[in-house]
Parts: structure tokens; C-alpha cells; sequence
């Protein structure tokens, strides 16, 4: 690991343009957790120079998720600055002011913001990231030492498309009562979240990948979207490649989920498909995930179903803050920030093993509050 | 789980009386009781296709159950031809979709469409000549045969015709395809009123409607209006709209929270599976289509399985339970009961069990423990 940073490092600040390939490397690749770097010298930031992200608390149970970041980031003194801002679902578009804090800082954290089902506001989760280009949404599903489940042996990486396909938002009424929705898939989306995918697993020793379509319908789309990876995977000859209909995956996920490794979706499997591996593993409040593009990253609550809560979980407090904090330490280490990063995880691994801290969702009654101050103090 | 059967049959049959003694309106469009069937002396005509592999199989064992039962059917056998039929461009022939559009009821064995051009898919062909527009599939755990989830009691009905699954594509440039997704007023009313039928003849408390609707707004919202329209007509179903992520992870950590799930194409198709896969297959699921006036053709969801097609092993649930829901539509409710009963009997007994539930029975042990327990 070491020795493919220094050179990629040397090249960024040297100002040569980094092609493809050096880019995933450096800036949007995020180990898996667990893997610990060898500490590189690390020029970016400097030894005790804080690098500044972006903290968008967002709806619900948002703020209550991410104060609960932001005091476990301030116990452990790392050296990052959050500069807060405060962006509301209902809001028409994304303040420019965010917008700039995002670009500079080049990495955010942010809790859920809603999105008015049926309403004529687009959802700004979606409209943030097309704007910043983040066309991986990359969820981690595995199971907690201690979380009892129903199913074991569970570690999938669900790599979904993040800016086209089905969520292109081009609908249209024909004539009264009929109504249009336009899917898109194009051959340069598809080849970048592939060679994406193959790269994640080649990076973390992954050993499948297996992308989700339903080519025996929808011939024409996913059939573009299985030649892309079909393409990408010719390069990568040590990662096995199958292929399944999204369909079968769901069965299969509920029944053997534990031959699945890596996954690569367009748009709406994947959501559907990172929704069922989180809820097998454990549910979608302990799983991290963020979504990534070339130059800028984004983390939050893996698995998009209920990151924003019900409002009786905000007034009492109960949210469960174990998946931004496990997003936070992805976000550690893509600052290249390795120890802190570990140091955060194992405290909250060891807080879920023993028990006595979980949330209403995990089959506890803490409050928030409690379970920080848990990790607070299992931080060592 | 038996008790939860004899409070459905107690209420299906109290609504049964309701509905025979006041000639509701809407039952003679979907159910094929209209034509005086529901007395036993007269039989009821039904087609079957017993499909290839293990269809002739399981077909024959339904056979033997049906009579030992004195179910009073009588079934009208029909072979997918050798060759393309040119008045219906497949290999079902257009005699045989005459005789489903004459009776009204049939039952489909697992067909293997061959591999070749210039005919469409034999299920396609069925779908779209008998215009079925609704796919039901009763999902139930299975007493005695565990998988991971035990309380799965629910019942998704998934829009059949028209949705993602249109067939629309074009590529507009080289590299970028874009696909259709056509949602109609006409055809979600059709199903959401389906929908609420079914849940009110089956003693149903609550029908949720899965959408992405904070995505797409204007299609998914199309088909929710729908639903909330026909909910107004049914005050004493409980309604609800739950986003698809959502409905898939509460499907996987609790499903006993939902009962009847009603969806349009592409998301009925997956959650339909996904639900398959919790209660251990599709070669335990029952599923039913129904067609434009009151046509209800059930099929075996699953493959045709020719490795042990002629061997005597296969399981014949899936087409049995699949079965039971044609009688349900043909409000036999009795004698649905009798032989979902003796079906669920065999099972949780475990003595006679066919090689994909975990034991040795063939086929014929099998039907004949079923028959032993009528």
C-alpha cells in the first residue's frame, strides 16, 4: 500500500494530469474497513494541519447523527474542522454557499434530507449529486461481531450507478392518464462505474464481482450496461465475473446471501439491492457508505431507506448513529487519516459486541446520546 | 399458522354468503362465478397445460388430487405444439387459447419456450392474448419446512402489462439507449381494484402500495393515485404507501409487518422473488393470473427442470397450491381448504418428502400421502 501511494502522491503535487486510473487511486478509493494502511508521510495535510470538511446536518434525525460525529471526531482530536451548514429537503436547490464549501473542501459529511413523496421538488440528494458528478454510491454490508441476525457470513459491497438510469427525472404525461418515464444508460456511465467496481475489488482484495441486470427484458439498456462490464472485466483477469438478474439476486440474497461479494448495479437495483443486503446484515442504521466521483466525496448512512426517520425517533432521541460513525471513519480514511479511522471503528465494534449501548433498531432502547458517549469512551 | 387459515376461511366464507346473496356487481367481473357454477353437480371446465419436463409430471399428480377430493373439475388438455402456429406467432395454439377464453379458469405446468427467432415467448404470448393483468402470489410459510423467516404471511399483486417492462428501447446515439416506462391510468386502476377485491374476498386487513414516488413523481405518482382512489371505495381496507427500499429492507428484517402488497411491473417482479426466496423457493410458490373478464390462468412460477424431468422426483407443491388459488378464484373455498390442508399436513409432517424439501419421496409417495390425508 505504501508503495503505490508516494509515487501517486508525487504526480498530483507535481501538477501533471493525472489520468483515470491514478485518480481512483489516490482520491476516491476507500479500503475496506478494517485494513490498515502503513502510515505514509503524508504531505497533504501535513502533521497536525486540519483538513476542513463540509457537515450538512440535513432533516430528522439528521442532526442528532451527526452531533453525534462530531463530538466522537473531537474526542478523539482529530485533526479535522467541520464547517456546518444547514440544508433543509424542501429547499428548491442546494445553496451556492454549500455548493462552494463542497468544492473547496472536496469531502462532506451530511445526514438525510427529505424528499416530499409526489411533490414537484426534486429530491436535492439526487440533484447534489449530479452536480458534483458522484456517480458511485458504494454502501458496505457486512455483519457486527455480537449483532445477532438472521443470516451470517454476510460482507457485500453494493456498487451502484449513481447519476443515470432509471432516476434520470425525465418523465412526461403523453396524453391524460398516460405518463412517460425515460430510463437512460450510457456506454461512458457504465464503463466508469465498472472499471470503478473492478478497481475497489482489485484495491481490497476482493475476489467477485457480479453485476445485477435484467437483460432478459430489458434488452437494449442493460444489455449496454452488461457489455461495459463484460469489457472492464477482460482487464481485470484475477476477479471472477459473473453476471444474475436482479430478481434471482433478491432470492438468493435472502436465502445464500454469503456468495456474494462485490456488486455492481445501475440505479435502481442497486437501491433496491443495497436496501435488502443492508436489512439482512443487520439494517440499514449500522451500515456506512458515501458516494464518490473523481474529485469530490460524500458520505452518509449507507443504505438509503430510513436515514431520514420517523419524527417520533427525533423527539426521543432514539436514532441509531453507529452508521455515520462508521461512515465517518470511511471518511477518515479517505482523508488518509488510518489510525484515527481504526481507532473509531474498533470503538464501535466493541460497543455493538458487548451490548449494552443499541439503539431501538439493533433490539435495545439506548438513546443516541448514550451510545456516543460509549464510544467516547471506548476510544483508546 | 393453522389458526391463522381457519380465521381466513371462517371470514372468506362469511363474505362468500354476503356476496352470493346479494349479486355484487363487481364479482361477476372478476370471478368466472357468474355463469351459476357453484353447486357441485355442475362441472366446472378447466384447460391445462401440462407443460414440459416435470409439467406431465405434477399435472398428473394435481389429477389424482383433484379427484380423490371430488373437486368437481374437469380438465381439457392442451400440448404446446412443434411448430409456430401463424395465427399466433408462437407455439401455443389458437385452439388453446380459445379453450382458456371459453372456461375461463386454467393451469399452467412450467413451459421451456425454445430457443430460436420468429416466435414470441410462449408466457408473453399468453399474457398478452388473454390480457392478463395481474400476477397474485400468496406467500406463506410453510409449517415444517424452516427457512430463516417463519411468519411470512402476505400476498403481492404485481401489474402485468405495461411498466418498465413495455419492450420500448431505442439507441438514440451510439453508447447511450434509453428504455420506456409506461404507466396508464386504465391499467393501475385495473390492478389496484384487483388489488382491493382480493383483499376484501380474502379476509385481508391491509393493502400497501410500493412506489418510488419521491423519484419518479409523475409515473409512480400516477399509479399511487390510482391506488388512493380505489382505497375510498374500500374504507374498511387500511391503506398505505411504503417506498421500495424501505418495503424491501422491512421484507427482509420483519415480514410480518406487511399483507397485501400491490405494485407495479419491475418492482412486483422483484419483491414477488424476493418474498419467493423467504419462504424457501419457487418451487413452493403458487401464483395466479387474471385476465380481463374474470379469466384466471395459475401457473408453477418455476423451471421446467429437465434433468429430472421422467424421474419421478419432482415436487409437485407449487403447481398444487397454485391449484388451491384457482379454487379460491372459483370460490370452491372448501374444497381449497381441504387440500391446501392436506398439502401443508404432509409437509410439516415430513415423512413424505420430495428430494428439493431435504427427503427421498418420489412423486407418487408423495401424491399418495396427500391423498391419505384428505
Amino acid at each position: 500500500m505504501a508503495q503505490r501511494t508516494s509515487p501517486i502522491l508525487k504526480k498530483l503535487l507535481s501538477g501533471t494530469p493525472s489520468h483515470l486510473r491514478s485518480c481512483l487511486r489516490s482520491i476516491t478509493y476507500m479500503p475496506r474497513p478494517g485494513y490498515h494502511a502503513a502510515k505514509p508521510v503524508n504531505p497533504i495535510t501535513g502533521d497536525g494541519i486540519p483538513r476542513s470538511v463540509t457537515l450538512i446536518p440535513g432533516d430528522g434525525i439528521g442532526p442528532l447523527v451527526t452531533g453525534a460525529v462530531e463530538q466522537v471526531i473531537k474526542a478523539m482530536k482529530a485533526p479535522v474542522i467541520f464547517e456546518k451548514f444547514d440544508v433543509h429537503g424542501n429547499m428548491n436547490k442546494i445553496p451556492d454557499e454549500v455548493m462552494d464549501s463542497i468544492k473547496r473542501n472536496k469531502v462532506c459529511l451530511k445526514g438525510g434530507l427529505i424528499t416530499p413523496v409526489g411533490g414537484g421538488v426534486n429530491s436535492l440528494n439526487v440533484m447534489l449529486r449530479k452536480e458534483l458528478d458522484l456517480f458511485v454510491s458504494l454502501v458496505n454490508c457486512f455483519n457486527l461481531p455480537g449483532l445477532p441476525t438472521r443470516h451470517d457470513k454476510v460482507d457485500i459491497v453494493v456498487i451502484r450507478e449513481n447519476t443515470e438510469g432509471e432516476y434520470s427525472g425525465l418523465e412526461h404525461e403523453v396524453v391524460p392518464g398516460v405518463v412517460e418515464s425515460l430510463k437512460v444508460i450510457t456506454k461512458f456511465c457504465s464503463e466508469r462505474i465498472a472499471q470503478y467496481a473492478f478497481e475497489y475489488a482489485h484495491l481490497n482484495n476482493r475476489k467477485t464481482v457480479t453485476a445485477v441486470h435484467k437483460a432478459n427484458i430489458m434488452k437494449l439498456a442493460d444489455g449496454l450496461f452488461l457489455e461495459s462490464c463484460r469489457e472492464i472485466a477482460k482487464k481485470y483477469p484475477k476477479i471472477k465475473y459473473n453476471e444474475i438478474i436482479v430478481d434471482n439476486c433478491c432470492m438468493q440474497l435472502v436465502s445464500k446471501p454469503e456468495q456474494f461479494d462485490v456488486m455492481v448495479t445501475p440505479n435502481l437495483y442497486g437501491n433496491l439491492v443495497a436496501n435488502t443486503a443492508a436489512g439482512i446484515a443487520g439494517g440499514t442504521g449500522v451500515m456506512p457508505g458515501g458516494n464518490v466521483g473523481i474529485e469530490y466525496a460524500i458520505f452518509e448512512q449507507g443504505a438509503s431507506a430510513g436515514n431520514v426517520g420517523k419524527p417520533k425517533m427525533v423527539e426521543k432521541r432514539k436514532a441509531n448513529p453507529v452508521a455515520l460513525l462508521l461512515s465517518s471513519a470511511m471518511m477518515l480514511r479517505h482523508l488518509e487519516l488510518p489510525e484515527f479511522a481504526d481507532r473509531l471503528e474498533n470503538a464501535v465494534k466493541r460497543v455493538i459486541y458487548e451490548g449494552k449501548y443499541r439503539t431501538k433498531d439493533l433490539g435495545g432502547s439506548s438513546t443516541t446520546q448514550e451510545v456516543t458517549d460509549a464510544v467516547i469512551s471506548a476510544l483508546k | 399458522m393453522a389458526f391463522q387459515i381457519a380465521k381466513r376461511l371462517l371470514r372468506s366464507r362469511a363474505t362468500n354468503e354476503f356476496f352470493t346473496t346479494t349479486r355484487n356487481p363487481s364479482v361477476g367481473l372478476f370471478s368466472s362465478i357468474d355463469r351459476n357454477y357453484s353447486s357441485s353437480s355442475n362441472l366446472i371446465r378447466a384447460t391445462l397445460f401440462p407443460g414440459d419436463g416435470i409439467g406431465p409430471e405434477i399435472a398428473e399428480s394435481v389429477k389424482q388430487i383433484f379427484t380423490a377430493a371430488e373437486v368437481p373439475i374437469e380438465w381439457e388438455e392442451h400440448f404446446v405444439g412443434t411448430e409456430v402456429d401463424p395465427r399466433t406467432q408462437s407455439f401455443v395454439t389458437w385452439e388453446s387459447l380459445e379453450s382458456v377464453r371459453r372456461n375461463k379458469v386454467g393451469l399452467k405446468g412450467p413451459m421451456a419456450t425454445p430457443i430460436g427467432k420468429g416466435h414470441r415467448s410462449l408466457n408473453l404470448t399468453l399474457r398478452k392474448e388473454l390480457n392478463l393483468y395481474a400476477n397474485v402470489r400468496p406467500c406463506y410459510s410453510l409449517p415444517g419446512y424452516k427457512t430463516r423467516y417463519d411468519d411470512v404471511n402476505l400476498v403481492t399483486i404485481r401489474e402485468n402489462t405495461e411498466g418498465e417492462y413495455s419492450g420500448l428501447e431505442h439507441q438514440v446515439v451510439r453508447g447511450v439507449v434509453e428504455s420506456l416506462k409506461i404507466i396508464t391510468r386504465q391499467a393501475s386502476l385495473r390492478v389496484a381494484e384487483y388489488a382491493f377485491y382480493y383483499a376484501k374476498t380474502h379476509g385481508r386487513e391491509r393493502v400497501s402500495a410500493v412506489h418510488k414516488a419521491n423519484i419518479m413523481q409523475k409515473t409512480d405518482g400516477l399509479f399511487l393515485k390510482c391506488c388512493r382512489e380505489v382505497a375510498e371505495k374500500y374504507p374498511e381496507i387500511k391503506y398505505e404507501e411504503v417506498v421500495i427500499d424501505n418495503c424491501c429492507m422491512m421484507l427482509v428484517k420483519n415480514p410480518s409487518l406487511f399483507d397485501v402488497l400491490v405494485m407495479p411491473n419491475l418492482y412486483g417482479d422483484i419483491i414477488s422473488d424476493l418474498c419467493a426466496g423467504l419462504i424457501g423457493g419457487l418451487g413452493l410458490t403458487p401464483s395466479l393470473n387474471i385476465g380481463e373478464g374474470g379469466i384466471a390462468l395459475a401457473e408453477a412460477v418455476h423451471g421446467s427442470a429437465p434433468d429430472i424431468a421422467g424421474k419421478n422426483l419432482a415436487n409437485p407443491t407449487a403447481l398444487l397450491l397454485s391449484a388451491v388459488s384457482m379454487l379460491h378464484h372459483l370460490d370452491l373455498n372448501e374444497k381449497a381448504d381441504k387440500i391446501q390442508d392436506a398439502v401443508l399436513k404432509t409437509i410439516a409432517e415430513g415423512e413424505y418428502r420430495t428430494g428439493d424439501l431435504g427427503g427421498t419421496s418420489t412423486t407418487t409417495e408423495f401424491t399418495k400421502a396427500i391423498i391419505d390425508h384428505l
